[in-house]
């Protein structure tokens, strides 16, 4: 349950353990809830904000998250050991942002369509604090495999938690689901969207709920 | 553990080198692709303001394009411009020219059953919406005065609100609409205030408007407005002629 975002480097294990021992376990499902980069270290909520008014661009926003913190806490964990510590942030988002352009690249190559709705969003990924967050309290201290399990959990944390925000978001704002009319296809026909969840402002509302909620079902409190 | 300057200075080069290195191989070897995919989307945007463009896949798109679609460059008189591809016109760098001096492509969508007959006339469109630049294409039957169909995309319109104008019930709203007024003057279709309007259909130079987009509303029916009459040239001589000499010019 801490709540710190420099953890420690994990205590020296056995050797020969496990691909999916208990430890790394614990690695990939702590950010799923107990350490939530959203919800319990309220880290990326810049972008959950942006690009959560509908769910497709959401869905390829985390998956284009999870590439670029898999791979940067790869990269960063490969090379740990050679980074110049006076110079390490520099190191980093060098990497996350080369990582970002090359997602881009790819995006307006192969899914055009998709780009241009998350176009702009992307470019932000290179602040998204929580990449950032990773490589300097895990990726700087553990070995490669460990950092990919790490990049792995953080990138499901926040990709479950935006993914609730724009599902309830473009339910209720649009009145759709993936583009799909879903109030029209069971019979609804004037179903009253509600305007304010198409702005950001609703975002802050659902992730304020959510956050609650999931505070309150881990027992979670602020530490004075 | 503490490195020197030079380990420092050149670790820094190094990783500008790779990094540097990588981005722009991945650029070069993907922009051949990237450019290949503006153009597809673009002949998809000409001839969604014709025929429903959804779920057909892009190939098909382009063979449909290259079958049915021929285009043309006139400038600011309706005098047709010599050497320019239409598909090449940078509509968005056109915009921000004076009219007097843009070159206008215009893109023909012939019949089906007789290649060398127009069935409309696909105008591009630019302009500004509430937050960003819009654009789209207004297909005009052969009688230059009804609304074949149109087509509307945008940059940063509001999602839900403004950013329904690329939506297919919005877009329909135009159809069958009349440009000119019973004295053959250009007043355009205008998007109203509000939603669920009724009588819409009484209304030839009306459409319902978007609840909580008004402005890009109002956007829209400037743009459209705006190229009608930069058109009125190329229009009105297309008319004269009777359309005989249409399928040239």
């Amino acid at each position: 349950m801490s709540t710190e975002t420099a953890e420690q480097p994990v205590a020296k294990v056995a050797k020969a353990e496990g691909l999916f021992s208990k430890r790394r376990r614990k690695i990939v499902s702590d950010p799923l809830s107990d350490d939530n980069p959203i919800t319990v270290q309220v880290l990326g909520i810049c972008s959950a904000l942006a690009v959560t008014a509908k769910l497709e661009p959401t869905l390829v926003m985390s998956i284009a998250v999870m590439f670029v913190v898999v791979f940067s806490n790869l990269i960063v964990s490969v090379i740990r050991n050679l980074i110049p510590s006076r110079i390490r942030i520099i190191v980093q988002l060098g990497i996350v942002a080369s990582l970002v352009v090359i997602v881009d690249l790819v995006l307006r190559a192969y899914l055009y369509e998709v780009s241009k709705v998350v176009g702009v969003y992307v470019g932000l990924i290179i602040t998204n604090c929580i990449i950032m967050g990773r490589l300097e309290a895990f990726a700087m201290g553990n070995k490669p495999y460990d950092s990919i399990l790490d990049g792995f959990g953080s990138a499901f944390g926040y990709a479950w938690v935006i993914l609730v925000v724009a599902f309830f978001r473009e339910l209720l704002g649009s009145g759709s689901l993936f583009n799909f009319k879903v109030f029209e296809a069971i019979g609804i026909d004037n179903f009253p969207t509600v305007g304010l969840m198409t702005s950001p402002v609703g975002a802050f509302i659902l992730i304020g709920i959510v956050i609650w909620v999931q505070r309150w079902r881990n027992g979670y409190v602020e530490h004075q | 553990m503490q490195q020197s300057n030079g380990y420092i200075i050149g670790f820094a080069a190094a990783m500008t080198i790779i990094l540097g290195g990588l981005l722009s191989v991945t650029a070069v070897g993907l922009k051949e692709r990237q450019k290949e995919q503006i153009v597809l989307e673009t002949k998809k945007q000409i001839l969604s303001a014709v025929m429903s463009t959804e779920g057909i896949p892009k190939p098909k798109l382009s063979d449909i394009y290259g079958e049915r679609i021929k285009s043309t460059v006139v400038d600011f008189d309706g005098n047709e411009i010599e050497g320019v591809v239409p598909e090449n016109v940078k509509v968005d760098k056109e915009y921000k020219k004076s009219p007097e001096n843009r070159q206008y492509p215009v893109f023909k969508y012939m019949s089906e059953s007789n290649p060398d007959q127009v069935e409309a006339y696909i105008l591009p469109l630019y302009g500004f919406g509430l937050w960003n630049y819009i654009w789209g294409y207004a297909a005009i039957s052969s009688d230059l005065n009804t609304i074949y169909g149109i087509s509307f995309d945008h940059v940063g319109e509001t999602p839900g609100l403004g950013a329904r104008i690329t939506e297919k019930g919005v877009q329909d709203r135009y159809k069958g609409k009349k440009i000119k007024d019973e004295s053959g003057e250009i007043v355009s279709v205008d998007m109203i205030k509000g939603e669920g309007n009724p009588n819409m259909d009484s209304k030839p130079h009306q459409v319902d408007g978007m609840s909580g987009a008004t402005i890009t509303g109002k956007g829209v029916n400037s743009m459209l407005k705006s190229y009608l009459e930069n058109y009125e040239a190329y229009l009105s001589k297309v008319a004269k002629s009777g359309g005989t000499i249409s399928a040239s010019l």
